[in-house]
C-alpha cells in the first residue's frame, strides 16, 4: 500500500513537472492561429533582427571555436598550479547574472572602460554597434563551449597521444590526427551549446550593445522591444528561436547517436596508465 | 645487432628509481607491480623526463642530463607497444600500423598474418589479433630498439599461452635490443634470453634464467622465481657442508659456503616427498611436516608439507595416494639447497 502511494507521488510529481516546461512552449504556438503567426515573420523588424542574430552568433561562434579549443587543449592536457582556479573562471560566466556581464563588459570594453582608452587610441569602438554584440554573445555563451571541449579532450585517452608520439609524430601531427578526431564528439556538442545559447543572449546584449534595430536588435531583443508594440510579432519571433533552439538540440542528439552506432565502443580504449 | 644503454635516477612517490642497464637481445624486466618497470619504458621512450640520466643506442645520444640533451618521443628510433596495445580506435588496422609510416605496410601486415584484418577497426579484434597490430604498428618505425609493456597482461589463459610461444619465436627474429616488462617470471623467462628483476626501483639481478635459479643474488630474488624460502643460522663446519640450523629448530647441510644469518632456497620440483609410514631413506635435509594442500598444476601437482611447496610429477603423486592432514618427510639434497646471506 505504501510502496504504490511513493509510486503515485513519483508519477505525479513527474507530469506537474513536465507540464510546467511544456505548456509555456505550448502556449506560444497556440496563443495565435498559426497563420498569423507565419505572416508576422514578414514584418521587417523580424527581418532586421534575423540578419543581426545570424552575424553577430557566426562572428562570435568562430572567435569561440578558434580562441576557445587551444584554451580548453592547454587546460585539459596540463596540470599547473592554479588550474583548478582558471577553470572555475572559464566556468564563472555560465552561471553570472547577464546584467552583472553587460555592466562588466562596459566598465572592461567600453568608451570610458579599462581598455577604453587602448579600443579608442587603436580606432576601434565597441559599445552599442554589431562588435559590441559579438563580445556580449561570446562573453556568455564562450563558457559553454570551453567546458565541453575540456571535458572531450579529457576523455582522450592518454595513452594514444603517447603511442603518437613514440610512433615518430609531433604534438601537433599528434593533435589534430589523434586528438581531435577523438574529442570530435564532446567538441561538437559544446558547439551546438554554446550556439544555441548565444543565439538567446539577451541581458548582457542589451546593456552592452543597446537594442538599435538593424544594427545591434538581435531576435530576443526583438520579442522585448515587439512585446509593447506588436504582441503577435514577439509571440513569431519567440516562436521562431524555440523551432531554432529545438533543432540545434535535436541535431545534436541525432550526430551522437550516429556517432555512437558508427563505433558502438568509442571509449572502450579509455584506460588506467600502470606502474 | 644495437646495444641501448640507459642509467637514470627518478624520484617517484614511493622510493627513488635508479637504474644502469646495458643490453642487446631480449631482456625481461620482471618485479611486482609497482616496482617501476613501466616507468624504466617510458624513460627510454622520452614518455618521462628523469631528473639526470643517460639514454643512448649506439652512441645515437637521446637523453644525456649532463649536457642537457633530451630527445622528445618522436625523434628516438623506438617502437614502444603498449600494455593495452592503445590502437586508435578510430582507424583501421591498416591506417593503425601505416601511421608510423617508414616500412612496407603490406609486408608487415602479411608478416604478422593481419592482411586479411587490414580494413578492420581495433574493437572488432581479438586479444592476440591486437597485440599483432601493435607489434606491427611499433616495427612500422623501423625502431632501433622494442620495447614491450606487459605484453601479456590483458589476455586471456587460453590466448596468453599462444602469445606467449608468438613472442619466444617473433622477438629474437626481429634483431633488435628489446625489453620487455612483465609482473610474470614465468612470461618473462618465456619470451627472453635474460632476466632482470626490479624491486622498489632497484635491479636486484640481471641474469640468465638459470642463473637467477643457481645463484639468487637475494632472497626475493629466489622467491620470485618459485623458490620455497627457509631462515636460518649457518655454520661452516669441518665438512665440505655448511650446516644451517633452521629458525624452526631443524638442521639442514647445503654445499654453499656461508656464515651467519641465511635465507635457505629450496626449488619446489627439488623437493621429494615421502610418506612419513615408510622408514630408512639417506636424505640429509630433511623436515617432517603434515600435508596441507594438494593442487594439481598443469601436469604436476603441488603438495604444501609444512613449510615447503614441493612439486611433483602427477604418478608420482598418485603412487604416494597423499593425503590433506596426514603427516609426510619433505627431503632435498644440499647440492640443491642455496643459502643466501642475509643483509
Amino acid at each position: 500500500m505504501r510502496r504504490l502511494l511513493i509510486a503515485t507521488a513519483f508519477f505525479a510529481a513527474c507530469v506537474v513537472a513536465l507540464s510546467f516546461l511544456a505548456l509555456p512552449l505550448v502556449a506560444l504556438f497556440t496563443h495565435v492561429p498559426p497563420g498569423t503567426l507565419l505572416h508576422q515573420l514578414s514584418n521587417p523588424v523580424v527581418g532586421d533582427a534575423l540578419v543581426v542574430s545570424a552575424k553577430t552568433s557566426a562572428v562570435a561562434q568562430v572567435l569561440i571555436l578558434a580562441l576557445g579549443t587551444p584554451t580548453a587543449y592547454l587546460l585539459a592536457s596540463r596540470r599547473f598550479p592554479g588550474r583548478t582556479a582558471l577553470v572555475t573562471l572559464v566556468e564563472l560566466p555560465i552561471v553570472l547574472p547577464p546584467a552583472a556581464a553587460g555592466i562588466g563588459l562596459i566598465v572592461a570594453f567600453g568608451r570610458f572602460g579599462l581598455l577604453g582608452g587602448t579600443f579608442s587610441a587603436l580606432g576601434i569602438d565597441v559599445s552599442f554597434n554589431q562588435a559590441a554584440v559579438v563580445l556580449a554573445i561570446a562573453f556568455v555563451a564562450g563558457p559553454f563551449y570551453v567546458r565541453g571541449a575540456i571535458a572531450a579532450f579529457e576523455a582522450v585517452d592518454s595513452q594514444l597521444v603517447m603511442a603518437s608520439r613514440t610512433l615518430g609524430a609531433g604534438p601537433v601531427r599528434t593533435f589534430f590526427r589523434i586528438v581531435m578526431p577523438l574529442a570530435r564528439g564532446g567538441l561538437a556538442a559544446g558547439a551546438a551549446l554554446s550556439l544555441a545559447r548565444g543565439l538567446g543572449e539577451f541581458g548582457a546584449t542589451i546593456m552592452f550593445a543597446g537594442s538599435l534595430r538593424g544594427v545591434t536588435q538581435t531576435l530576443p531583443l526583438a520579442i522585448y522591444y515587439e512585446f509593447d508594440v506588436n504582441l503577435n510579432v514577439a509571440l513569431a519571433v519567440a516562436a521562431l528561436l524555440v523551432v531554432i533552439a529545438a533543432a540545434i538540440l535535436l541535431s545534436l542528439k541525432l550526430s551522437s547517436l550516429w556517432a555512437s552506432s558508427r563505433s558502438p565502443s568509442r571509449y572502450r580504449y579509455a584506460i588506467t596508465t600502470s606502474s | 645487432m644495437g646495444v641501448l644503454s640507459v642509467s637514470f635516477a627518478l624520484p617517484l612517490r614511493d622510493y627513488h628509481l635508479e637504474l644502469a642497464l646495458e643490453f642487446d637481445g631480449v631482456v625481461a624486466l620482471v618485479g611486482p607491480s609497482g616496482a617501476g618497470k613501466s616507468t624504466v619504458l617510458a624513460v627510454i621512450a622520452g614518455l618521462v623526463r628523469p631528473s639526470s640520466g643517460t639514454v643512448t643506442l649506439d652512441g645515437e645520444v637521446w637523453q644525456d642530463s649532463a649536457q642537457r640533451v633530451f630527445l622528445p618521443p618522436d625523434r628516438r628510433r623506438v617502437g614502444l607497444v603498449f600494455q593495452e596495445y592503445a590502437l586508435f580506435p578510430h582507424m583501421t588496422v591498416r591506417r593503425n600500423v601505416a601511421y608510423g609510416g617508414r616500412r612496407d605496410v603490406d609486408e608487415l601486415l602479411a608478416r604478422f598474418e593481419i592482411t586479411h584484418l587490414a580494413a578492420a577497426r581495433p574493437d572488432q579484434l581479438s586479444g592476440g589479433e591486437r597485440q599483432r597490430v601493435a607489434l606491427a604498428r611499433a616495427l612500422a618505425r623501423d625502431p632501433g630498439v622494442l620495447l614491450l609493456d606487459e605484453p601479456l597482461s590483458a589476455l586471456d589463459t587460453q590466448t596468453k599461452a599462444n602469445v606467449r610461444g608468438e613472442l619466444a619465436r617473433l622477438l629474437p627474429a626481429f634483431g633488435l635490443p628489446t625489453l620487455v616488462v612483465s609482473h610474470d617470471y614465468e612470461d618473462a623467462v618465456a619470451v627472453a634470453d635474460r632476466v632482470g628483476v626490479i624491486v622498489e626501483g632497484r635491479l636486484r639481478q640481471l641474469g640468465t634464467p638459470d642463473e637467477l635459479l643457481s645463484h639468487p643474488a637475494d632472497a626475493f630474488v629466489a622467491s620470485f622465481t618459485g623458490a620455497n624460502l627457509l631462515r636460518g643460522h649457518a655454520t661452516r663446519r669441518a665438512t665440505q657442508l655448511t650446516e644451517v640450523a633452521l629458525e624452526t629448530g631443524e638442521l639442514i647441510y647445503s654445499v654453499d659456503e656461508a656464515e651467519g644469518d641465511v635465507d635457505v632456497a629450496i626449488h619446489p620440483w627439488e623437493i621429494t616427498i615421502s610418506s612419513d609410514e615408510h622408514q630408512g631413506g639417506s636424505a640429509p635435509n630433511m623436515l617432517r611436516g603434515t600435508i596441507s594442500s594438494i593442487k594439481p598444476a598443469g601436469g604436476s601437482v603441488r603438495v604444501r608439507v609444512g613449510p615447503l611447496t614441493a612439486e611433483l610429477a602427477r604418478a608420482v603423486a598418485a603412487e604416494l595416494a597423499l593425503t590433506p592432514g596426514a603427516s609426510a618427510r619433505a627431503s632435498f639434497t644440499p647440492e640443491m639447497t642455496r643459502l643466501i646471506r642475509r643483509r
